[in-house]
């Protein structure tokens, strides 16, 4: 049986200096208007605050400084990331390259495509999307049918990518491709490439949400020409590496704080002296909260010690993004108000919005039911 | 986890797997004291863990000390661990010298207060004190009482002040303690020791939980594993895959606020990280213990299969020194009182 363990970590002071250098820069920014928090989370893109970040060194923080990293530490990263987040500053620009693409090309991109790329995600000019999900391949990710062919210099791609969140304004995605035709292990012939979103024989189509909004997009390869140094690690292993990456992604306080703005308009709504029930609630909250982080940041010391807690990392964001889904549903009931379409403007409109965006919670990034797969697995019961 | 707590918890684990079968814990619920038991986790120092050196201790860290409590828990081991290290804890703090033999604490309910006062020679108790744990059993307690209007604590001996004995869910006695100006042992001033009181003993039962949460899992992955329908072990069932999936995530945030808490309250309670831990890890005991029936089936529900020695604790402990909602309601006041801005400084500090 796996052993879930998480073992407590200690903040370097390093870290802890930053914390305090993140909070000056957040309510400076908000004092001079460039953001409101209420009004954004890790999925509002703001290519100027991202560039901001990128001056003060708060992007691409764990990579070589060769590659305009700043060798800092998963901790000192895990402060930057939270506290962005605890904030509301608006960091869905840079937060795909940033969390997980980086990281990915650092450890299996070729000597150019790190070159070329990483020090412009580092200076939060230079933004990715994910390219795993296909139409007819979304939790079963090996069922993905985009082909890449080998041509002379490196490989044609042809297919469709779906919920690739961002990629009208991004400019690049990690795309995954079939490199070989399915075997009996359906995980082999998978390879990762990076795909240059301004390059000839790509198609970016809108998929509109729910409620309206543009972040989704249908992209079509049509024998998009990658070559040989935009392959990422090894033909075939793809599938390896972006089970890998799953642990960057699922990990993060990104994973328990997409509703902490409503909480904390909330608390304000509610006022100094709460009633019985409305006491109840908010402890309750705050308890789970403050265990969330506890398993968080130790995930953020797995990764620190190069461990990939990758089951760890997907019962933080199962419970995670369940106690996310509940925010909205208890505070309604505590906070009379008809939940109103807008962008946060007022209370309504934060309650509107973050009913609207909830259901997503407990699918992006892998869903509910996948991760509890992957627990059962850990447990040993697969 | 460290080596100490590796020694640790190796010597603890065969205590209790020697000392602690079925027929002690039933023996145990029909009111034997389990004398060789408590024998050898006095003679190795676990009782004493929890104190200093200085007043008696066993030079083992306070983590450690907690870390061979929840082991306890763990293995449903029928005596006052908890209530001996409490009280020890708190009488060392008021510099009184802690007594051989297992301890209680008293009172343990909001509604109870215990009077001292001074007589011709020390101090005498009146008052009572209801569901006093393991009251009835311990030779010495434990008093938090006002002494001329302030926080003292006393140490008293128990003999004759049962009046009664109730029995918590999981067989523990919990005794009706009546005090009619009986002489008290010690006795010394000790600023704010119900509070004190209260989130320790908060603490230990979050500690313990998270033990039995351990093993009310272990339970149910075995169960999984074994029980064979429809021509398979149910663990292959996707049904049972997430019911499992979703307690072993409560049982990891149970094991995370406890933890945090212990780290906190090395030196004495600290109060936002018990009133996270008490909440949280009792949600996740009514929460776990129904996940573990419903997969044991019907076997979980005898006498004869172990599950209920575990799940019985979590119902009991969950209410004991506050339930959920009372810490809730704390941490919650505590938070509006304070603010909104006030929130992500407390929660970025722990």
């Amino acid at each position: 049986m796996h052993e879930f363990k998480f073992e407590p970590v200690q903040m370097p002071a390093a870290a802890e200096a930053l914390r305090g250098e993140i909070r000056a820069f957040i309510a400076q920014e908000v004092a001079n208007g460039a953001f409101t928090p209420s009004r954004n989370s890790w999925s509002s893109f703001d290519p100027e605050f991202s560039r901001k970040c990128g001056e003060r060194g708060y992007i691409g923080m764990r990579w070589p400084k060769q590659y305009g990293g700043h060798e800092r530490s998963a901790l000192e990263r895990y402060v930057v990331t939270e506290e962005m987040l605890a904030g509301g500053a608006p960091v869905g620009a840079h937060w795909v390259a940033d969390r997980q693409s980086g990281h990915q090309i650092l450890k299996y991109g070729s000597d150019r495509a790190k070159q070329l790329i990483l020090p412009k995600i580092a200076a939060g000019v230079c933004f990715f999307s994910i390219g795993m999900s296909e139409p007819d391949s979304g939790s079963d990710l090996a069922a993905a049918r985009t082909r890449a062919t080998r041509v002379d210099g490196g490989w044609k791609i042809t297919g469709t990518k779906v919920w690739t969140s961002g990629a009208h304004r991004t400019n690049y995605l990690i795309a995954l491709a079939r490199t070989s035709a399915k075997e009996e292990d359906r995980h082999a012939g998978m390879t990762q490439f990076i795909v240059d979103l301004s390059h000839p024989g790509i198609t970016v189509r809108p998929i509109y949400n729910l409620y309206g909004g543009h972040d989704f997009n249908e992209v079509i390869f049509d024998e998009y020409f990658a070559p040989d140094d935009m392959v990422l690690g090894g033909v075939g292993m793809g599938w390896k590496m972006v089970t890998g990456e799953l642990a960057f992604e699922r990990s993060g306080p990104d994973r328990f704080l997409s509703t902490y703005q409503l909480l904390l308009e909330s608390i304000r709504a509610i006022g100094a002296d709460p009633d019985a029930r409305s006491a109840n609630e908010l402890g309750r909250f705050v308890a789970h909260l403050a265990a969330l982080r506890r398993m968080s940041t130790s995930i953020a010391g797995m990764l620190e010690r190069g461990a990939q807690p990758i089951v760890e990392a997907a019962l933080v964001k199962d419970v995670g993004t369940t106690f996310e889904r509940e925010v909205p549903e208890v505070f309604r009931h505590l906070i009379a108000t008809e939940p109103t379409l807008g962008d946060g403007a007022s209370y309504a409109e934060l309650l509107g919005m973050t009913i609207l965006r909830a259901p997503g919670f407990t699918i992006r990034g892998g869903t509910r039911e996948i991760l509890r797969g992957m627990i059962a697995r850990g447990l040993g019961l697969r | 986890m460290s080596d100490m707590q590796n020694d640790l918890l190796k010597t603890v684990d065969r205590i209790f797997e020697e000392q602690c079968p079925k027929t002690l814990r039933e023996s145990a619920e029909a009111g034997v004291w389990p004398t060789a038991l408590w024998q050898a986790l006095e003679d190795v120092g676990i009782t004493t863990a929890a104190l200093s050196e200085e007043a008696g201790g066993s030079g083992i860290a306070f983590e450690d000390a907690m870390f061979a409590l929840k082991r306890s828990a763990y293995h449903a081991a029928p005596v006052p661990l908890a209530e001996t290290m409490l009280a020890g804890r708190l009488l060392a703090a008021a510099g009184i010298k802690v007594p051989d033999g297992s301890l209680t604490v008293a009172p343990v309910q909001t509604r109870d207060r215990l009077k001292f006062a001074k007589a011709a020679s020390g101090a005498t108790v009146s008052g009572t004190a209801h569901r006093v744990p393991w009251g009835n059993v311990c030779a010495h307690a434990m008093l938090v009482g006002e002494l001329d209007g302030k926080s003292a604590v006393g140490l008293v001996a128990t003999a004759g002040a049962a009046a009664s004995v109730e029995k918590n869910l999981a067989g523990e006695p919990r005794a009706l303690l009546q005090f009619e100006r009986t002489p008290l042992i010690e006795f010394a001033p000790l600023d704010g020791a119900l509070a004190r009181l209260e989130a320790e003993g908060a603490l230990y039962r979050s500690v313990q939980m998270a033990g039995a949460l351990e093993r009310t899992l272990e339970y149910s992955l075995q169960y999984a594993n074994e029980r064979v329908q429809f021509g398979r072990p149910i663990a292959k069932f996707q049904a049972i895959q997430h019911m499992l999936a979703i307690l072993a995530g409560q049982v990891a945030a149970a094991s995370a606020a406890a933890d945090a808490a212990v780290e906190a309250s090395n030196l004495a309670p600290e109060a936002f990280s018990i009133s996270v831990a008490k909440s949280r890890v009792g949600e996740a005991a009514g929460k776990g213990a129904e996940i573990a029936h419903q997969v044991h089936g019907a076997m979980g529900y005898t006498r004869e299969h172990n599950l209920h020695y575990s799940t019985r604790r979590l119902w009991s402990w969950r209410d004991e020194f506050g339930n959920e909602t009372h810490w809730q309601s704390r941490l919650g006041r505590s938070i509006a009182a304070q603010g909104a801005d006030a929130l992500w400084p407390m929660l970025s500090r722990l």
